[in-house]
């Protein structure tokens, strides 16, 4: 109803040259960057005043354990999910659905993937050795970052479910929208694959 | 299957003509339904919290004495004898702030007023997002539910101040995570209304209006949403870390070595500190200074298009108006730690953030000086509106000058945490944007339900709230340079605050008063609604887009597609007959 009454749901506007879906995503995105930001830069404070000694002191590199294969690999996995999405959204640009929808549920597949192996080989090993979010400040950090962060995958796992499922049907009264929506959620994937990028070295390297 | 196929796409076509009950008034998707959701709980919230003060107001005046007739209400818990716990006074204190900004005034003041009208005045169908924009409500209805509930948990609501500071906050009874939950959901309201305003206004403007053809009300929450959108996600970061050291024993906001009741948390708590409370103020602070812009630049926008109708002359300086908004909104980023003078930072920063802050008040003298020249040489009409748009310039003025003191580390060290504190804020948010707010509704209620309120009862509401208004916060200023500090809950604990007790019962009548001042514009608010006098549907003979709808507007706003010609305050130009040229006009009407 509301793409029939509303001007440049589907169609740019002659001056931004944008939709207004894709628009109001760049804006989400923006306020995901001082979502994020924040907690970096909390990240920052935190460790730059870290004290030197006792529980409360940050831990070495070896200390924390954590595996920069694993990390590595699931940096891999997001890589080439973010190419899927990108590959699904030039499929239906180029009106080829079925092609569309099995780049959608390959890049589905590897954000499940992604969260599997976050599951079963970091967060639950983790737990069981007494690595828990009150250990210290980098295990509150890595927990609340990593937890956010897949938070985000889960909600990308939720809308990209969606158009590979009842959200499809949009492609047969509208296929131009319905690219639209996987632009759009492509942006968001790509930005979650961002956050990764910037969690990985943060937290795995330094 | 395919019965049920016709049977789905019967209903389909059911509704696009006549929506059900729970389609049209609850679960709606139309900027205006949703807007005047947004504005009925804001008020309702504004009460609220208003009352929470009033009882407050009684603990001031008459410390430890039992409160007459309510105070039996609240149990041996909370009001033992009559008399409040200071667990309660706290509870009341905290939640009057964050009722105050986050349920009341923000909601009032963008979700109600900016979605009913905004798109209204930009000549658009609806906001860009329907389904979006009804969610943002009932996000933030739920955010609201759950601030309520908090009050009936064990320990009471959350009880830190509306600033949460941590550690006190981290190490507070359960209602301060009923706290961090609701923020995380009006945050979350917040984030998705401004993406729409900002679409909204820039991809659904009528053909012709472009952007320095925009009331000015649209430009102020056009800059509004932008803080919304960028200074709200590092609160929303905050909340979950705060709440990560609640429930899940981090400490980010715990520092080694912290003693609670004569006992090392560390041991109590089994947590490794090494965290910061700073952190918290920063991250607290640098959403809370924008946030402030968010409550007064909509306010301004209500009572620039009150003054341009009522004086009917064009806004002098509309220009240097929209781009002092638009440094406005960029300056508050960069001015939050003058919150935080007391914290012991370094005097370059202090130096630093004290000269953001005097640079920022040059875009808000702007904006005033320009509402107060509009004034100049003109035949005001003295309505219900216009005398609290009019109200709303001296009011601010006091609120932004007394500011000054605080923005200079020297003065706000001794003014810090005092009544001066109080007083100056309440001037900018209460005879400020509460005014503003007052003006609006007056403004545009004959827009929503195509009737007037009452005059009289409106002159009433605005006097008595007037006198009443600086009797509460005019001896603020006072008591507070005397010394008396703004959290305490009993005045009479110190000394020193023996001379200050008159000033404090004629603050606690005055809120009582004002109290009482609201009953005309309760009684005409719902009056109006069915017993108001009928008008047209441009009954100030005004210029902007909204007032070519219909009132109350249909779905879909406007009859025909409006197309705008000229700037948005066209008042006593040369060329038509009456003194207004209105926006979508393109020659003067014979």
């Amino acid at each position: 109803m509301s793409a029939g009454v509303l001007p440049y749901t589907v169609k740019p506007h002659p001056v931004t040259g944008l939709y207004s879906g894709k628009f109001g995503t760049w804006l989400f995105l923006a306020s995901e960057v001082m979502l994020f930001g924040a907690l970096f830069s909390s990240y920052v404070l935190l460790r730059v005043g870290a004290p030197e000694t006792g529980p409360a002191a940050w831990p070495s590199h070896e200390e924390t354990h954590l595996s920069w294969v694993i990390g590595g690999i699931n940096t891999m996995i997001l890589i080439i999910s973010s190419v899927t999405m990108v590959m699904a959204w030039a499929s239906f640009k180029m009106h080829d659905f079925a092609k569309g929808r099995t780049y959608l549920i390959a890049t589905w597949l590897l954000a499940g993937a992604f969260l599997v192996i976050k599951l079963l080989f970091e967060y639950i090993p983790k737990f069981q050795h007494g690595y828990v979010p009150a250990k210290n400040n980098f295990f509150a950090l890595y927990y609340t970052l990593t937890g956010l962060h897949g938070l985000h995958i889960i909600g990308g796992m939720i809308v990209i479910g969606y158009f590979i499922g009842p959200g499809s049907s949009l492609w047969r009264r509208d296929p131009e929208y319905y690219t639209n929506r996987i632009e759009c959620t492509g942006l968001y994937w790509h930005f979650v694959d961002l956050v990764w990028i910037f969690l990985f070295p943060v937290l795995y390297l330094m | 299957m395919s019965a049920e196929h016709h049977h789905h796409e019967h209903s389909d076509h059911h509704e696009h003509h006549e929506l059900g009950f729970w389609r049209k008034y609850v679960f709606s998707i139309d900027h205006k339904v949703i807007g005047i959701q947004y504005a009925v709980t804001a008020l309702f919230f504004l009460l609220f919290g208003f009352c929470l003060m009033m009882m407050m107001r009684w603990q001031f005046a008459y410390p430890l004495q039992p409160m007459p007739f309510i105070g039996t209400w609240f149990g041996e818990t909370f009001m033992p004898g009559g008399v409040m716990t200071p667990d309660f006074f706290n509870s009341l204190g905290a939640m009057h702030g964050t009722i105050m900004v986050f349920l009341g005034v923000v909601p009032l003041v963008v979700g109600g007023f900016g979605n009913y009208v905004m798109p209204l005045q930009i000549g658009a169908p609806d906001m860009s997002f329907p389904k979006l924009n009804m969610m943002s409500y009932w996000v933030f209805f739920v955010g609201g539910v759950i601030m309520l509930a908090s009050f009936f948990v064990r320990g009471g609501a959350a009880s830190s101040g509306w600033t949460s500071y941590a550690p006190l906050s981290v190490i507070a009874p359960t209602g301060q995570t009923y706290w961090l939950i609701g923020m995380v959901f009006l945050i979350t309201s917040s984030l998705l209304g401004s993406m729409n305003f900002i679409v909204t206004i820039v991809q659904l403007r009528a053909k012709g209006l472009t952007m320095f053809r925009l009331p000015f009300f649209v430009w102020a929450q056009f800059v509004t949403a932008f803080l919304l959108l960028l200074a709200f996600p590092p609160l929303e970061a905050a909340g979950v870390l705060q709440l990560m050291d609640r429930v899940a024993g981090t400490s980010f906001f715990l520092p080694e070595g912290l003693v609670v009741s004569g006992q090392q948390l560390v041991q109590k708590r089994e947590i490794t500190g090494g965290g910061s409370p700073l952190l918290w103020q920063h991250l607290f602070w640098f959403l809370a200074h924008p946030e402030v812009y968010v409550l007064i630049l909509p306010a301004m926008g209500i009572v620039a298009e009150v003054i341009a109708n009522n004086t009917r002359k064009p806004l002098w300086g509309y220009r240097a108006m929209v781009y002092a908004t638009i440094f406005l909104g960029f300056m508050s980023f960069i001015v939050w730690a003058h919150h935080m003078f007391m914290t012991g930072m370094g005097t370059r920063l202090a130096a630093f953030f004290a000269t953001t802050t005097m640079i920022i008040s040059i875009p808000s003298v702007v904006i005033l000086t320009a509402l107060v020249i509009s004034l100049y040489n003109a035949s005001i009409r003295f309505n219900v509106p216009m005398l609290f748009a009019l109200a709303f310039l001296p009011m601010f003025a006091i609120g932004g000058l007394t500011g000054l003191p605080l923005g200079l580390p020297v003065s706000d060290i001794h003014l810090h945490d005092t009544f001066y504190v109080i007083a100056h804020f309440h001037y900018v948010v209460a005879p400020g944007t509460i005014f503003a707010i007052f003006a609006g509704i007056y403004h545009w209620y004959p827009k929503v339900t195509g009737r007037m309120m009452n005059s009289f009862l409106g002159k009433l509401h605005f006097w008595v709230s007037f006198i009443s208004i600086n009797g509460v916060f005019m001896p603020m200023f006072f008591a507070g340079m005397n010394g008396m500090l703004r959290r305490g809950y009993d005045p009479t604990a110190y000394a020193y605050n023996a001379p200050n007790m008159g000033l404090v019962k004629m603050m606690s009548w005055s809120a009582w008063l004002l109290g009482l001042a609201q009953l005309p514009f309760i009684i005409n608010f719902f009056w109006s609604i069915k017993g108001g006098r009928r008008v047209s549907q441009n009954p100030w003979d005004a210029t902007t887009l909204e007032w070519t709808a219909p009132s109350p507007p249909p779905h879909g706003n406007f009859l025909t597609e409006p197309v705008v010609y000229r700037g948005p305050y066209e008042y006593s130009v040369p060329g038509p007959k009456t003194d207004f040229f209105p926006q979508h006009l393109a020659k003067a009407e014979a």
